[in-house]
């Protein structure tokens, strides 16, 4: 989709001939004041007590700061501050890579101990202490997630569609506001809602995986409206214009050219929504529980889940606690690769289905 | 179109696929249930005719035990779809009253609005407690080059109110003349959460350490701010990380950390399964009860230096009279796998409790042998 | 396609709907709709009906003993906190990455760099509590003594400072990077499909790369922005296994952002006292849990008034 139109060359490369003759600065000069500021920035952070922390900080001021003021006296104000919001925009990304290159690698050097056949094929069904596995977890969560993706992925693409296309008057208003409002539903509560709902339909001693699916649906539904809805505003409306001018009707046009065109953002939207919940513990610690065995009906029986799993794990090991602790982590680590795999799926989808567009 | 709508079913189809052949193929483990078993091996040589559910939910203190105990009972008894909910003892407790499981497991024993509502729904029967999970609860901390220490209740309670601040207090010293004590600042840490380890323990401090600590026992921590951690887990985490810090939990979660001995009578009494078992087994009976219904007040002001009194009791309740017969055969043979030694030593060996004495054993027995369907 | 049609329909007038595959599907895009309002009303009678016993108890019988107030008080003001922390700290990153992902990094890496950033909202909110304990709150305490030492004249740095880092401040970081990925997602999302003739015609003008982004992409995208910092917020707001797992909480209200004693979080504090509540304690605390549904949607309302005060950019009105 996306037609990005760079203009990092004309920033940087002298064979662009400007037409009055300024002087600007080589790349390699701006790299090397800022290089010079995280110098000193370490210098800094030394003299204070040194700690990688504060070089860092100090250093990204500094490199900054020092980049800004040599292209304002170099190339005056307008370059200066173009290259001032590069530079923070650029640390925006990498103070973000930090936490999750910590994330990754705490998830992976503790979750690779257990990352084994065993892991993959064995339940917990009798296991106690070492060994075993979370193929009853796995095969759960994917139920459970699968339910609640079927649930909710078309409740919340329609109800975008019918925003976007349909919508109109108070409805619409009232649709838009209370979708808000249903992200703001903490994930317990949308739990304690499924328990006492099924509890009321089919009585005390109900308990299926359904239920959690169903709490699921009711913290995935608003993120799908939500991400839909915006992405399917963007869809531009003279494509919408030429499909009706060929006396095509709405809902075709809505079918085969609205959602085509979008196809990539509503990917990412659906799955960014999946991947909001299929982590979720707590609703499923209320609802479906945890047993040892494997549960393959989501509507009926206990089930275990990959999160739950690996809560009751790290929380509650026993003597052998190395064993718990690599179980819940190894956990962690398959849901994780569970979601990049979904990543994956979103964009596939979105490169086989998405029209070429004309540049 | 076509081609792309091809394209699509090829892969759902593909996913759907995948799915379905994961959960063909199945656990390994779950195939054959004679051959994957632990070294469990039960204590009655009952043939294995059981089958049908047996559902249990509370107590997550008792998952790590309760994990032994499936294990062992499946291995006797493969045909029984056995299932445990750690939800909590308050939650194991609803839910078995509400009819949801056939029994509960709690850190605490029914009120007395709750045995009412127990009873009925016992259909008018007797309801049982078991105190079959003893954990003693042992005082730890972070101190370097320190591994024991005793403690009277007086200076734990003034530990946990913020009274002493510095591990080098004269309260302290006075009681470890051998030990170096640092200066270093004490930072006391209490469970977040509500739990049957914090109601112990501050009945404990309740019981024992007079005027220095008035709160009355509660499962959540009574006293206004201070560093609060959530679950077993939590603590020893925050404890392990922390310099200078203490907090209380099983004492099978101490590992490398000190572990203090605390105050009874005269002497200093570290915790141990058997001194957790006798003070057990040596506490009152809660008044009031039905004939099966073990439930007991822990003699926290005990005097003998061979108790321990600093303990968890975490029960299993049930009904004695069961509505029909699989239910009533199914809790039965559970139970009394449970406090067969077998079993108690299986949950010993995974969750590192105290295993039962052989006094509670026998009134566990008469219950048991009491349980049928009526 | 299918048969010929009449060329003439008016296609924002939906209420002249007449062909039957259009009527099938406009009513169902309703229906969804309708279904969404039915499943909220279905949470919101069911918090209310069980939080009604908690609302009419004498205060001696709520938890505390000071009464639902005294109880839900510093629970609000510490879900606040933490959800405002988040979101202060998480929006101008989120927006940052989105703006280095579709305009200023190399181009063949690009989508992978935002791939990279969705990772984050992979990982499970359990994950996020113990690496929040295990690994940040440690390395946090140094900061926590540094704004002890020389920011206490600001009440959020009154101190004195936790040992063990678990604080509000850390909480509100975690809770940052947890809603990092949904900002900074859809800010993508629209950020790149902000109109190229708009980008072009700026940069033909002679703008800066900096100068174009401020005149075509961020009006654009600003609509796209507050809606992904809402859902970020309403992930902060509702978070509960993460805060329950770091956060040293049950003390009192306090702005105090680095002291060990700091207020829970509704959500949180649900987590942490629903399994051992029996009678009114459920009772009390799912009238938490309503207070909290309250509060999303007073947020959502003030999110809602700022969003239409602009101009609406989107690309279908």
């Amino acid at each position: 989709m996306s037609t990005d139109i760079r203009s990092a060359p004309e920033t940087s490369s002298p064979a662009q001939g400007p037409v009055r003759v300024e002087r600007r600065l080589s790349r390699l000069a701006l790299w090397g004041l800022y290089l010079a500021g995280i110098a000193l920035g370490a210098a800094l952070s030394a003299a204070t007590g040194f700690s990688i922390t504060s070089t860092a900080v100090y250093g990204v001021v500094l490199g900054t700061l020092a980049v800004y003021v040599a292209t304002r006296v170099v190339q005056g104000r307008r370059k200066a501050t173009d290259r001032l919001v590069t530079c923070l925009v650029t640390s925006a990304f990498a103070v973000a890579m930090i936490p999750l290159a910590s994330l990754v690698y705490t998830v992976l050097s503790k979750g690779l101990a257990r990352f084994d056949g065993d892991f993959f094929s064995m339940s917990m069904f009798r296991v106690v202490g070492e060994g075993g596995g979370a193929y009853h977890a796995i095969v759960g969560t994917l139920i459970i997630t699968l339910v609640a993706t079927v649930i909710s992925v078309p409740i919340g693409l329609f109800t975008a569609i019918y925003l976007v296309e349909y919508g109109s008057g108070r409805l619409k208003k009232a649709i838009t506001f209370f979708v808000d409002v249903m992200t703001g539903i903490p994930s317990i509560v949308a739990g304690l809602f499924a328990y006492a709902l099924f509890t009321l339909l089919f009585g005390n001693d109900f308990r299926a995986g359904i239920m959690g699916a169903v709490a699921l649906s009711v913290l995935m539904i608003p993120v799908v409206v939500r991400s839909c809805e915006e992405v399917l505003k963007l869809v531009p409306n003279e494509l919408r214009e030429a499909s009706y001018a060929l006396g095509i009707p709405k809902w075709r046009t809505v079918v085969k050219v609205v959602l085509p065109t979008a196809v990539a953002g509503l990917g990412t939207g659906i799955t960014l929504s999946v991947a909001r919940v299929i982590g979720e513990t707590a609703p499923l610690l209320i609802t479906v529980g945890l047993i040892t065995g494997t549960n393959l009906n989501p509507f009926d029986g206990r089930m275990a889940t990959l999160p739950v799993f690996a809560y009751y794990q790290l929380t509650q090991p026993g003597t052998a606690t190395q064993a718990f602790l690599d179980r819940a982590w190894t956990a962690a680590l398959v849901l994780i690769i569970f979601v990049m795999a979904l990543n994956i799926v979103a964009r596939l989808i979105s490169r086989l289905f998405a029209p070429k567009t004309g540049r | 179109m076509k081609l792309r709508s091809s394209t699509r079913t090829l892969a759902l189809s593909t996913a759907l696929a995948a799915t379905l052949a994961l959960a063909a193929c199945g656990a390994s483990n779950e195939d054959d249930s004679s051959s994957s078993g632990s070294d469990s091996s039960g204590s009655s040589d009952a043939p294995a005719d059981l089958s049908g559910d047996l559902a249990g939910a509370g107590s997550s203190a008792q998952q790590a035990a309760m994990e032994a105990w499936q294990a062992g009972f499946q291995g006797e008894y493969p045909d029984v779809n056995f299932s445990y909910d750690p939800a909590g003892s308050g939650a194991g407790r609803e839910q078995f009253i509400a009819g949801t499981t056939a029994f509960a497991g709690s850190d605490a024993a029914l009120k007395d609005d709750e045995l009412t509502a127990a009873t009925e729904r016992c259909g008018g029967g007797e309801v049982f407690e078991l105190p079959n999970y003893i954990s003693p609860i042992a005082v730890i901390f972070n101190l370097d080059g320190v591994d024991e220490l005793n403690l009277t209740p007086a200076t734990i309670a003034g530990i946990f109110t913020g009274a002493i601040t510095t591990w080098d207090d004269p309260a302290i010293a006075e009681d470890n003349p051998d030990a170096t004590l640092p200066s270093t600042a004490i930072t006391p840490v209490h469970r977040g959460d509500d739990s049957g380890t914090t109601q112990n323990f501050t009945d404990y401090l309740n019981q024992t350490a007079g005027d220095v600590w008035t709160s009355e026992p509660d499962g959540e921590w009574p006293l206004p701010g201070g560093e609060a951690a959530n679950g077993t887990s939590g603590v020893v985490e925050v404890v392990t990380s922390t310099a200078g810090a203490v907090t209380y939990a099983d004492a099978s979660r101490a590992g490398d950390l000190g572990v203090a001995s605390i105050g009874v009578g005269e002497e200093f009494v570290a915790p141990s399964a058997e001194a957790a078992a006798a003070v057990v087994e040596n506490s009152p009976a809660v008044e009031g009860r039905g004939e099966f219904d073990f439930a007991i007040e822990v003699n926290r002001t005990t005097e003998d230096a061979s108790e321990y009194p600093l303990v968890l009791v975490s029960y299993h309740i049930g009904c004695v009279t069961y509505d029909d017969q699989e239910t009533a055969d199914n809790v039965k043979a559970f139970m009394e796998y449970v406090i067969s030694e077998d079993g108690q030593a299986a949950a010993a060996e995974n969750a590192g409790n105290a295993p039962i004495s052989d006094t509670i054993r026998d009134e566990g027995q008469s219950a048991v042998d009491a349980i049928s369907a009526g | 396609m299918t048969a010929t049609k009449a060329p003439t329909e008016p296609p924002s007038q939906q209420r002249v709907v007449r062909r039957p595959g259009d009527r099938i599907f406009s009513g169902a895009a309703r229906t969804s709709g309708i279904f969404i309002l039915l499943v909220l009303a279905g949470v919101a009678a069911f918090l209310i009906s069980e939080a009604i016993p908690a609302l009419t108890a004498s205060s001696e019988d709520i938890p505390g003993g000071e009464g639902l107030a005294a109880y839900i008080g510093p629970l609000i003001v510490g879900t606040l906190l933490g959800a405002l922390i988040a979101l202060v700290v998480a929006t101008p990153l989120a927006v940052g990455i989105a703006l280095y992902v579709t305009y200023y990094a190399p181009r063949r890496i690009a989508s992978a760099l935002g791939y990279v950033i969705d990772l984050l909202a992979a990982i499970p909110s359990v994950v996020y509590g113990f690496w929040g304990l295990a690994v940040l709150a440690p390395k946090l305490v140094p900061f926590h003594e540094w704004a002890a030492d020389h920011l206490s004249w600001i009440p959020l740095f009154a101190g004195p400072a936790s040992t063990s880092g678990r604080t509000m401040l850390t909480v509100g970081l975690v809770l940052a990077v947890m809603i990092l990925p949904i900002i900074s997602a859809i800010s993508r999302e629209v950020f790149s499909q902000a109109p190229a003739l708009h980008r072009e015609a700026a940069l033909a003008l002679g703008a800066t790369r900096w100068e174009m982004i401020k005149m075509a992409v961020l009006p654009y995208g600003k609509s796209g922005v507050i809606a992904g910092a809402m859902l970020g917020l309403g992930r902060a707001l509702g978070e509960t296994m993460a805060v329950a797992i770091i956060l040293s909480g049950g003390g009192a209200a306090t702005v105090n952002l680095i002291s060990n004693s700091n207020p829970s979080t509704i959500a949180s504090n649900i987590a942490l006292k629903f399994p051992e509540a029996t009678g009114l304690g459920v009772n009390t605390l799912i009238a938490s849990g309503l207070v909290l549904f309250l509060i999303t949607l007073a947020v959502n309302m003030i999110a809602r008034w700022i969003v239409n005060r602009r101009a609406d950019f989107s690309g279908a009105n």
